[in-house]
């Protein structure tokens, strides 16, 4: 995706954030805010020469134990953040691979996931209250610190926006305490299906892990020949489980999680021996995308979720469509979630790759939903799925959503070209007689 | 093949055509909007909130209609249960106990349905550790203003597929559409829970137990709520007998009125406050039940109140969906003045 900025700013404070947003509308440009810039869907891309407002220079943290919180300028890291919390007890805990770089701002437009979502729920859940600057420069709090603020809960609508509805500059997010116990499993499985199944299995004895990670046997390989983390380079597939919290659970689950991968074939389920193991083991994971370049120098990372139960099925039509297409693809995903990342691994060089690469990622978007699933788990829409709405979304569940916005963003200034596909925004739907509300139910409302 | 040609093929391949005879009735039911004003009632346990003065029958024109009902399907693997609006809470409780699992939607009367839960928005006592009821609403399929079945969200555990109108739904109090039908997260039901009070200070016990399931405090009392494995529950309990406290039958009775405040207002109050009571305090959450003389949170600015009026108004032109209630005016605590008046 190329970008065409207008003019970019780097905000230091919320002041200067409106001034930006102010000095765009004034000269009738858009405003695109912009994080560390990983994300993966286009989300902060601009297009068409807007402001381009990069928070990546607002960096302030205030810690307040007492409320159990802490504010942070959208510019914050990730992984910063957890570190510096780390002494007290505490971490943010939505943990996206890309955690080493990517900033609270782009967490919260996102409503970015990672492994240890699974137990502890994605951005969305650890966010109290946004300070917002909105598309006409003016300043709102959405949220608050008391539980249940007055009106509809506009913090969780911005949250997962994408930047459409106007610029975060600071964020009010929930300190999660570290847990006095955890145990991380290395199950390995001769045959994927079987791994698939004990996902679900587990699931379904009443466990939910912090985290259940899925490797397929090309990404295990690449891996370890990348950084050594101990896995096995002949498994067909490999599950990294962790269970955490007070010990007697731990011990417990990490008990049934062996019983549960075994009785799924595992051949071997390990549990990491002490902390440094443990880190190992994550390492692998968290580096799959880097160790990649081993096997070509691009890739394209999908992201969809699918029922658990669907996984396998799922899965084995990735497969079928890459081989069918010529490119080599690679798993590895939140399978506790059901949040598939198929990698299409390429080397764009190669005369017609990319036509190749897009024409595979259709198809498993497609093959995603008809399993009953939906276009993104954690990357988000933005430019690159947007001609995809219209296949989750009727006309006008899609009208719903562009209300929603425009009555953030009346003026289309934040943000506009992303998320919604242009055409879905259906006036005449306001001014239906019975007949045609009839008509359009019967329809399915595909108008 | 056209853009729209194409989002019909795909749409029907993918089986998302609404076509659920049940909805289709109940959008006959609410009708066009020039069918008029519609109210929707649930069980009427938490009728008064953000309309003090609505009448208990449907005021002038309004007609009232109520969401279907039933478990259409509970998928344990997937640990999401699909429930039509208008079903209890209770009801859905019992379809999912016996496989272990439970919804994160705990303490309302009985009578209290799923949709009026999740249009009040309200959580129950056990919010510290099971999370707000709002983050149990993966899906959502609900009765426009115009009498049109809507999808909000998606049938996943995790989704950030376009804007979170799901979120928008919770507590709106009916004011943006009517839930048909609702697919929600459920959870493991614990092995072990149980209460535990005496006199202690709760803000000690927030900091030495790790992630209680409730906590509450009437400025004097603490009641503690420990879910979780046999063994775990033994070792957090004995942490709570040395700051003070002794497995009793819990919860107390909550005295009427509720608010939300800063929870961090909690840790604050003076002795004065502390000792006069008549409140049962959340703490680690901010619920206030009864009375309330401490500071409050900072009214919504108007930019907040402007995007309530645009919001409502893109939903519902013509103001047909539940006239009379407003999701700003929800939080009503009772103050020392008004109770004297009671």
């Amino acid at each position: 995706m190329r970008g065409d900025a207008g003019v970019v700013c780097f905000p230091l404070t919320t002041e200067e954030v409106q001034h930006c947003v102010r000095i765009a509308g004034r000269h009738g440009r858009a405003v695109v805010p912009r994080g560390a810039g990983t994300g993966l869907a286009g989300g902060a891309v601009p297009q068409d020469a807007p402001v381009v407002v990069v928070t990546t220079k607002m960096q302030q943290v205030e810690v307040d134990r007492d409320r159990r919180l802490v504010w942070v300028q959208p510019g914050v890291i990730n992984l910063d953040l957890t570190k510096q919390l780390r002494p007290d007890g505490f971490h943010f805990a939505p943990d996206p691979s890309s955690q080493q770089s990517c900033s609270l701002g782009g967490n919260v437009a996102n409503n970015s996931g990672g492994p240890h979502c699974l137990a502890y729920g994605v951005t969305s859940a650890h966010v109290v209250a946004i300070e917002v600057v909105l598309g006409d420069g003016e300043l709102t709090m959405l949220g608050g610190l008391d539980p249940e603020p007055a009106g509809y809960d506009l913090r969780g609508v911005f949250v997962g926006s994408e930047g459409c509805v106007g610029i975060a500059t600071r964020i009010a997010v929930r300190l999660t305490p570290n847990p006095p116990a955890v145990a991380t499993l290395l199950a390995d499985f001769v045959e994927p299906a079987d791994a698939a199944a004990a996902v679900s299995a587990i699931i379904a004895a009443g466990v939910v892990p912090a985290a259940i990670e899925m490797m397929d046997q090309r990404i295990t390989q690449a891996v370890e020949a990348f950084v050594g983390a101990g896995y096995p380079t002949d498994a067909g597939a490999i599950l990294l489980v962790e269970v955490d919290g007070l010990p007697g659970g731990v011990a417990a689950e990490t008990a049934l999680v062996d019983e549960v991968c075994r009785a799924h074939r595992a051949r071997s389920v390990r549990v990491a021996a002490d902390d440094e193991e443990r880190m190992l083991l994550w390492k692998g994971r968290k580096t799959a995308f880097g160790a990649v370049a081993r096997v070509k120098p691009n890739y394209y990372l999908h992201d969809t979720v699918v029922p658990r139960t669907k996984l396998l099925d799922v899965l084995r039509q990735v497969y079928e469509i890459a081989d069918r297409h010529g490119i080599i693809v690679m798993n590895v995903f939140h399978a506790g979630d059901g949040n598939l990342h198929p990698l299409l691994v390429f080397d764009a060089r190669e005369p017609g790759v990319l036509d190749r690469v897009h024409a595979a990622g259709e198809e498993i978007v497609r093959a995603s939903l008809d399993a009953g699933g939906v276009l993104s788990g954690e990357h988000g829409i933005g430019l690159e799925k947007q001609p995809f709405m219209g296949w989750q979304f009727t006309t006008v569940d899609l009208d719903a959503q562009a209300r929603l916005r425009d009555a953030f963003d009346p003026d289309g200034r934040c943000n506009p070209a992303k998320v919604l596909p242009a055409g879905s925004r259906c006036g005449d739907l306001q001014h239906l007689d019975d007949s045609r509300r009839r008509q359009l139910l019967d329809d399915g409302a595909w108008v | 093949m056209t853009a729209t040609d194409q989002s019909r093929a795909g749409a029907a391949q993918l089986g998302r055509v609404v076509r659920d005879p049940i909805l289709l009735a109940f959008a006959d039911e609410v009708g066009a909007a020039e069918a008029g004003p519609v109210a929707v009632e649930g069980g009427r346990t938490q009728w008064e909130v953000g309309a003090p003065d609505v009448p208990t029958a449907g005021p002038g024109d309004v007609r009232l209609v109520r969401a279907p009902s039933g478990v259409v399907a509970f998928e344990p693997a997937e640990m999401t249960v699909l429930v039509r609006a208008g079903t209890t809470v209770a009801e859905l409780d019992a379809e999912l106990r016996p496989s272990g699992q439970q919804v994160a939607l705990e303490g309302f009367e009985p009578g209290a349905t799923v949709g009026g839960v999740l249009s009040v928005g309200r959580s129950g006592i056990t919010r510290l550790g099971h999370g707000p009821v709002r983050d149990t609403l993966l899906q959502a399929r609900y009765l426009s203003a115009e009498g049109l079945l809507v999808t909000a969200g998606g049938p996943t555990v995790k989704n950030v597929t376009g804007f979170d109108l799901c979120r928008l739904l919770v507590g709106s109090l009916g004011t943006i559409g009517l839930l048909g039908d609702v697919l929600l997260r459920t959870r493991p039901r614990p092995q072990h829970s149980g209460w535990w009070c005496g006199e202690a200070d709760p803000f000690a016990l927030q900091d030495q137990l790790y992630r209680p399931t409730s906590l509450l405090w009437d400025g004097t009392r603490v009641w503690l709520r420990l879910d979780g494995y046999h063994a775990d529950v033994a070792d957090q309990a004995a942490v709570a007998e040395r700051l003070g406290l002794a497995a009793c039958e819990g919860p107390p009775v909550l005295p009427a009125g509720r608010c939300s405040v800063d929870p961090g207002a909690l840790r604050r109050l003076d002795a004065a406050r502390r000792e006069a009571g008549g409140f049962v305090a959340e703490i680690g959450v901010g619920i206030v039940h009864g009375r309330w003389d401490g500071p409050r949170p900072t009214p919504p600015d108007h930019q907040v109140r402007a995007l309530h009026r645009r919001i409502r108004r893109a939903f519902d032109p013509t103001g047909r969906l539940n006239p009379g209630r407003d999701p700003l005016a929800a939080s009503q605590p009772i103050t020392a003045g008004q109770e004297a008046s009671r």
